[in-house]
């Protein structure tokens, strides 16, 4: 790959199969003699099951089993693990148990011949309970703090020095729950083959992962477990882990002797595969008069399962982003009786972004100087957290390409001083940031003897085009056409790769499809062939005659080395946007959107350009419009379905504008690419916050930003 | 859901007798709602009947007025030449509910009896008087944004979703009705009803009943007319408050006006006083805050929906605005 050429934008390869159906997921994958499965779900939020009567449900048409924690089989691999959550509670053992450690939590599996036929034995099912108080609401628990066993507490310099500095400013910020509510549900189909074989089609943004916790648990030979992902609909974050009934399903299929599908619904969507945890936050920013940042102090409570820790890097980005001598962090955790959360877009950054890029805006103000260039006069040419420096960062560059794309310079710059009819106008821009990562990752090409090229790593594409930028790569290494060749994932058996999560799939399955693209020219070469004009040269049918094999085949690991020791190497956004903020109604309306990306070569432009534009709509639904609410009272969820739960709409997002700084980064790989999933979420919200501040003068820092918190202010 | 017969009827009296033999028997229109309330539980009839063959489609003019048949779809009723030209706020409002592919399905006497959005009513595991008579309202003291402010009793402070509703109250319609006695008409403020002491019922129609069609009398009101609804996200969502206004203004005077608000009473309400404050005054923003203020008499709110008592006023006084043409 010539890093120093941009590359041609190219369709999506599989697009053609997703708009026409014959791209399959997991939902619709049927096998002969397959079962149903429907969950049945705990109504209390924390307590035990005194009696679950199952028999009406048994005896309804069709069924097969219910199955409860009275008749749950074992899970071989969860009987095993004695450790204790670092909270002190109990450990969630699902069917495994009769405690209550959520609401929404499965306490019974219906299993029928047809959906419907389980639907409706599930509503039969009756259960009474033993209820105890239960804690749901961090804001009423914020006290009740437990340090994380990772992301310690973090101090340089002063740590005072946030409070003492001639200009100072604290605020709080509150981030509510958000679902990553993808279009497709989450679920399994298990196929058991006797009692140690299994193949499974799921939802996962890993196949190994998922692959290697069935293996655990059900104590089998991996070689043994199949998992099948081919096609995903969207995860966001939630399909990282192999949730708890996944497992209880595929254990529901080993006890049947049948294949069991289950597939979740909207309702259960919301408890049980996880969530962006509600988070407090508190910022303390201290400046010299003439606008250099001499403090930093923030701090980030977020909520966890008390079943289990989990955590994120909230605070992470407050001690690298700005040239501040003096910065601590703090992040605590407060167990809840809630689902644990997961990795949501742009996890831990997008909701540290939020607080920190609105207290810098906010800190511009009061040094009365521009947010732009308040960012550029702080800006840290080196990573003062780590000493180390950048591998790339154009963040310069980027500021100044995205102001004045959306002529931010021609604005007014103070408050409430723009309008448009009655609708008061605001520009705000933020920056987002996420770590450029290169994990290891082995790849498979077969060339075959009409010259088509198959590469193969297990992989996932959960929606930005992880084929379509593999096979560029590989177009670009071999010159071969992109309709020759085809790359293939989601699929076990395939040579392993770490999840797609953490925008790291380019940099390091991209690397592999680099390594071994070289590696097979390299083959050729001894073989006398090579690709010339984007066709093999020589005679590769008389060569595979020759050696007996129906294609050449090679095989390559690839992982990052030592440069990422010497390097601190980190994508960066800056989103800027122009709101328009109805002082009557309330009502938000982001106008427009220029985004740009820092995140080195671009592999192939279109997809990326359609993930900077699905990022930033995940933006201004984080910023206007997403949030799951609960009813303390009762630990349950008061809009968990679509039409309560607003994910913007194609009304709410307007044009967007994205910018590629597409410089190689020379360090992190070979092809020079750093990923761009996360920051094309992170510090769009801030971006949004800060335009309604320059709108209506008016500081919103809880997210998401209502009409109500428009018209309270 | 329950297992449940369906049957397919064509004819006026054969619906009606098909839920005359049987107590547990509902019609099925379009499906939008009931649908929805069937897969939660919330609703369990055993016998659907489906009343889309009666030929009760049509939108026709009359001496009067037009009349629209209870199966008219709304997305049809929406985009109407004779709607658009006579009664243009009916449109808008019809445009600002649900989604298109919503519309497509949903007709004039479904949307009529679409239930309430209040999650306590849809969630089994909750409290709810609406769905249980007896149980307890969840909404009182729990998550209430989204609900009442005027009209609201002891046991309910849910409000009718509905925009289409909105309209034809403000609009004066009647609403026609056949039954097993035969035919009758109530005026559309008639249809809905407040909670009470009796908040399972939403409206009038009585068990058995069949809604015919929508009669609106003609009036002068086309050329100021318009339907303004906030809500949390651009489309695809209920109203937190919504104000269809109709103005007829003659030399910068208001001959005659008509207001009613969503999302703010257990059914679309109607706002007689702010009508009487406006007419005969001068079109100006003066006036149609003195309006609003006099709209927002009685108002209460519950905690999670306080917004609501600026909001309302706002989105009236910005409604009138726009329908009388000074934005």
């Amino acid at each position: 790959m010539k890093n120093d050429i941009q590359n041609k934008p190219i369709n999506r390869v599989d697009g053609r199969a997703k708009v026409t159906g014959a791209a399959k997921y997991f939902a619709e994958i049927e096998v002969p003699g397959m079962t149903h499965c429907v969950m049945v779900t705990s109504t209390i939020t924390r307590g035990s099951i005194t009696s679950i009567d199952t028999k009406q449900a048994e005896r309804a048409p069709g069924v097969l089993a219910v199955l409860t924690h009275l008749n749950m089989p074992a899970i071989p691999g969860w009987a095993a693990d004695n450790s204790k959550p670092s909270s002190g509670g109990e450990k969630l053992r699902l069917l495994g148990s009769d405690k209550i450690l959520f609401n929404g939590q499965p306490i019974a599996l219906v299993i029928a011949d047809t959906l419907e036929r389980a639907q409706y034995a599930a509503t039969l099912v009756k259960t009474i309970y033993k209820k105890e108080a239960h804690k749901t609401d961090l804001a009423k628990h914020k006290t009740e703090v437990h340090m994380p066993s990772r992301l310690g507490d973090y101090s340089r310099g002063d740590a005072n020095a946030h409070s003492t500095a001639p200009v100072t400013l604290k605020a709080d910020y509150v981030i509510p729950i958000e679902v990553h509510n993808p279009m497709e549900l989450h679920g399994v189909l298990a196929l058991w083959d006797g009692e140690d074989k299994v193949t499974v089609w799921t939802k996962t943004q890993g196949v190994k992962d998922t692959q290697e916790t069935i293996t655990a648990a059900f104590k089998l030979e991996e070689k043994n477990v199949q998992v099948h992902s081919e096609f995903v609909g969207g995860g966001f974050g939630m399909g990282l882990r192999t949730w708890p009934q996944d497992i209880v399903v595929i254990a529901a299929a080993k006890k049947l002797k049948r294949p069991v599908k289950l597939v979740m619904t909207r309702q259960q969507m919301f408890t049980m595969v996880g969530y962006r945890p509600y988070t407090l936050q508190h910022i303390s920013m201290g400046a010299t008069a003439d606008g250099k940042l001499s403090g930093m102090y923030h701090e980030a409570i977020g909520e966890t399962a008390s079943y289990e820790d989990f955590t994120e890097a909230t605070v992470r980005m407050t001690r690298f982003m700005y040239a501040c001598p003096n910065v601590t962090t703090k992040y605590r955790i407060v167990p809840l009786d809630r689902g644990v959360p997961i990795w949501m877009r742009g996890p831990g950054e997008a909701t540290g972004a939020f607080a920190l890029e609105s207290a810098i805006d906010e800190m511009a103000y009061k040094v009365n100087m521009d947010p732009v260039e308040f960012r550029i006069l702080n800006f840290a040419e080196t990573d003062p957290e780590r000493n180390k420096p950048f591998s790339s960062n154009h963040l310069k560059e980027a500021y100044q390409l995205g102001a004045e794309k959306i002529g931010w310079f021609k604005r007014n710059r103070q408050p409430r001083s723009m309008k448009e009819g009655d609708w008061l106008v605001g520009y705000g821009m933020s920056t987002g940031v996420f770590g450029a990562y290169r994990g290891g990752s082995t790849c498979r090409a077969q060339l075959n003897g009409d010259g088509s090229l198959v590469l193969q790593s297990a992989t996932a594409d959960i929606g930005p085009g992880t084929g379509t930028a593999m096979v560029q790569i590989a177009h670009e290494v071999t010159g071969l056409p992109i309709e020759k060749i085809r790359f293939e994932l989601g699929d076990s058996s395939l040579p392993p790769s770490g999840s797609q999560g953490g925008s790291a799939t380019v940099s390091t399955v991209g690397s592999a499809v680099y390594d071994v693209c070289t590696a097979l020219k390299e083959m050729m070469a001894a073989k006398g062939l090579s690709f010339e004009n984007g066709a093999v040269k020589g005679n590769i049918k008389d060569v595979l005659a020759a050696d007996g094999k129906p294609y050449l085949e090679v095989t390559k690991e690839s992982k990052g080395g030592a440069e990422q020791q010497k390097y601190s190497m980190y994508s960066f956004s800056i989103h800027f946007t122009e709101v328009h903020v109805h002082p009557g109604t309330g009502v938000v309306r982001v106008k427009r959107v220029v985004t740009v990306a820092d995140s080195g070569r671009i592999v192939s432009p279109k997809t990326a350009a359609s993930q900077m534009i699905g990022g930033v709509t995940g933006g201004i639904g984080m910023a206007l419009t997403e949030e799951a609410i609960i009813d303390h009272r009762y630990g349950r969820f008061v809009n968990n379905n679509l039409a309560d739960y607003h994910v913007p709409v194609s009304a709410d997002v307007p044009h967007i504008e994205t910018i590629f700084i597409d410089k190689p980064d020379p360090i992190i790989n070979p092809m020079g690419s750093k990923g761009m999933g996360e920051i094309a979420l992170i510090g769009f919200s801030a971006a949004v916050a800060n335009a309604v501040y320059h709108a209506t003068g008016k500081r919103i820092r809880e997210l998401p930003i209502t009409p109500d918190k428009i018209l309270a202010v | 859901m329950n297992q449940f017969t369906y049957t397919r009827v064509s004819t006026k009296d054969t619906a009606i007798a098909a839920l005359a033999k049987d107590k547990t028997a509902m019609f099925l229109a379009g499906g939008t709602n009931l649908i929805d309330l069937m897969k939660s539980g919330v609703t369990s009839p055993e016998r659907l009947v489906d009343i889309n063959a009666l030929p009760l489609a049509t939108i026709e003019e009359t001496k009067t007025g037009l009349r629209i048949g209870a199966l008219a779809k709304n997305s049809v009723v929406a985009e109407d030449k004779l709607i658009l030209k006579h009664f243009p706020l009916l449109s808008q409002a019809l445009s600002a509910g649900a989604s298109p592919q919503l519309r497509n399905m949903a007709t004039v006497g479904g949307n009529m009896m679409q239930r309430t959005r209040c999650h306590y009513f849809y969630d089994l595991a909750l409290p709810c008087n609406k769905r249980q008579p007896g149980r307890g309202c969840g909404a009182l003291g729990g998550f209430n944004r989204m609900h009442a402010i005027f009209g609201t009793s002891e046991l309910c402070i849910a409000v009718h979703p509905s925009d289409m509703c909105v309209a034809l109250t403000a609009l004066d319609a009647t609403v026609l009705i056949a039954g097993p006695k035969g035919e009758r008409t109530i005026p559309f403020g008639e249809f809905h009803r407040l909670p009470g002491t009796t908040p399972e019922k939403d409206n009038t129609l009585q068990r058995g009943e069949l809604i015919m069609a929508v009669d609106i009398p003609f009036n002068k009101l086309a050329d100021h007319a318009h339907y303004l609804k906030v809500r949390d996200r651009a489309s695809y969502a209920f109203a937190l408050v919504s104000v269809g206004a109709a103005l007829d203004i003659s030399g910068g005077n208001i001959r005659e006006a008509r207001l009613a608000m969503g999302g703010v009473a257990h059914k679309p309400w109607r706002l007689t006083e702010a009508e009487a404050v406006l007419k005969g005054q001068p079109a100006t923003e003066d006036t149609f805050r003195k309006a609003a203020e006099a709209a927002m008499k009685g108002a209460r709110s519950f905690g999670g929906n306080d917004f609501k008592l600026t909001l309302a006023p706002n989105t009236i006084v910005e409604a009138l605005k726009t329908a009388s043409g000074r934005v």
